[in-house]
């Protein structure tokens, strides 16, 4: 009995991850090689075609979702990096604190905060709207629907999930090393680029992958800060799925997608140790 | 060391000037949901009202999703919470075969898009004939917040001494009476925030459960498909209580850990 204890506990688990996380891929993958249409439905024909033929006609919004969610990240890292550095080292007592009020946003719904912004950032909302009555700004000036808006968004959105992991690694740095640098005659800027910046990178890689997946993947921000020119593959897919009811090439979608991210996040795993990340993602 | 304290003095503004910027949709949020308006638009300060408050459930299809939203995350956390525990208690207390595989499938439904995962879902369903509702976005939330509670419970149980057990087993404990007086205390700060993270996932969640809905709204998608037509002042309620009553529980939680310690 004890010896099949682990396997009871286990199995419940078992069971849900097999059918809705692994046969669910199967399931996407026998889709993703079907032809037919929406009214007399698929079949499966081995249609490996489809694959190119989506990727042809949807590239460049893979590409610009890759994109997006690269120039998201390295904002993140930029903006988040000096405020995780500032609560770890000098914010004492009330790290505690100063982490809550980062995490506030996440008390208000993904989407309620995404159309706050469109809310804020609307051409003639309460603020563009009220510079341009002082006539501070010109008349067409508008954010909205541009690249820098979505790119914006998915910063604004994701930011916690850089700033914690990279707190976490932070913290985890011994004082006294840093000193220790120091008394050896290493300058401040030294002491960071050879000291702390290392110790800190497991943090860095564990933000750049909890932050760069849902960027590239996220339909959101393009649909409710972007126009037409700034469609992501989040919201091919979709529309594809949900709307055109092209099962085949919303699958081919996403299994390309999945294989572009999954392929870097194993290398990323790899180099890292999967605990690790796991560790910081509970975070 | 002059400069020093001037560079700090600047991170710590800095650090206030994103807190700032990460609240500043809240703040509207909550402003907003104070509005006096008169068009159908919600785009501008036109005077202080409570009439929202008041309002609240007035509009039935909101009324509808909030519900909807509030059973979904309760019931899915509740199966998160059971199924998660015992596969963190598996996996922080036992060796096994599986084991190994079964770590890797906790990351990759960690890893996944959510994207991916809700157009993998449906894939099945649609394969299967399974027709969407209630039920299938129960079944897609817990598989998306079930990692976070095995990482969470996991995390407890390493750091909990073997010796504790064996003591109980030792004085004449049932398993059973071992697991709920000695285990199941001293991993519970593990579990309740794994089941406040799976309510807080289910709550808020958008991409998965749009490919999964059939025809159950949930206040996300509420939410997201009134953009067009602008969003009525009290979504902006719904929000601030929402927001309010979660900010409440977190301090209160603190509160509570810190007389623990």
């Amino acid at each position: 009995m004890r010896r099949l204890t682990p396997y009871l506990l286990a199995l419940p688990s078992w069971l849900w991850l097999a059918i809705f996380l692994v046969v669910p891929m199967a399931a996407m993958a026998s889709v993703s090689l079907q032809t037919g249409n929406a009214i007399d439905g698929y079949a499966l024909t081995f249609s490996f075609s489809n694959y190119s033929d989506a990727l042809a006609r949807y590239s460049t919004q893979l590409g610009r979702s890759l994109w997006y969610g690269a120039l998201a990240t390295v904002a993140m890292l930029i903006i988040g990096y000096p405020v995780a550095y500032w609560i770890a080292f000098k914010a004492g007592t009330r790290k505690s604190v100063y982490l809550f009020l980062l995490l506030l946003p996440f008390f208000v719904s993904f989407v309620l905060r995404t159309i706050s912004w469109n809310f804020l950032l609307s051409d003639n909302g309460i603020l563009f709207g009220t510079l341009k009555d002082w006539g501070l700004l010109p008349g067409d000036f508008h954010v909205l629907a541009t690249t820098f808006a979505v790119v914006g968004g998915l910063t604004y959105n994701f930011l916690p999930f850089m700033i914690l992991p990279i707190y976490v690694s932070l913290e985890r740095v011994d004082p006294r090393v840093v000193e220790a640098a120091q008394d050896l005659y290493a300058t401040r800027a030294a002491a960071f680029r050879r000291v702390v910046l290392p110790l800190s990178l497991p943090g860095v890689f564990a933000g750049v992958l909890m932050t760069f997946v849902p960027a590239t993947a996220d339909p959101v921000n393009a649909a409710i800060l972007g126009g037409t020119s700034n469609t992501m593959i989040g919201n091919i897919i979709q529309t594809e799925y949900l709307v055109n009811l092209d099962y085949p090439t919303a699958s081919a979608l996403s299994f390309t997608l999945m294989a572009v991210l999954l392929v870097g996040i194993f290398i990323y795993a790899r180099a890292l140790g999967t605990e690790n990340v796991l560790e910081a993602a509970a975070r | 060391m002059r400069g020093t304290r001037l560079g700090d003095r600047l991170l710590h503004l800095y650090t206030w000037l994103i807190i700032i910027w990460l609240s500043s949709p809240i703040a509207v949020m909550i402003l907003f949901g104070f509005n006096d308006k008169r068009s159908k638009s919600n785009t501008t300060w036109q005077g202080f009202t409570l009439r929202w408050y008041a309002e609240l459930f007035e509009i039935s299809d909101l009324t509808t999703a909030l519900r909807n939203s509030l059973v979904i995350a309760v019931v899915s956390t509740v199966v998160t919470v059971v199924i998660g525990t015992m596969l963190g208690l598996a996996l922080g207390r036992h060796r096994f075969r599986g084991a190994g595989t079964t770590n890797f499938l906790v990351f990759a439904a960690i890893s996944t898009p959510e994207l991916v995962m809700g157009a993998s879902l449906l894939s099945l369903f649609v394969s299967g004939n399974v027709p969407r509702d209630a039920i299938t976005i129960i079944i897609a939330h817990v598989l998306f917040s079930l990692s976070f509670v095995v990482v969470t419970v996991r995390a407890r149980v390493v750091g909990l001494d073997p010796a504790l057990e064996e003591a109980a087993r030792d004085l004449g404990a049932t398993a059973w009476g071992t697991f709920r007086q000695v285990t199941l205390p001293s991993i519970m700060p593990g579990v309740l925030a794994g089941a406040m993270l799976s309510f807080a996932l289910s709550i808020d969640d958008y991409v998965v459960t749009s490919f999964v809905n059939g025809s159950t709204v949930t206040f996300p998608l509420w939410i997201v498909g009134a953009v067009k037509t602008g969003i009525p002042p009290q979504v902006n309620v719904m929000g601030t209580l929402i927001f309010g009553i979660g900010v409440l529980i977190a301090i209160a939680n603190a509160v509570a850990a810190r007389r623990r310690a």
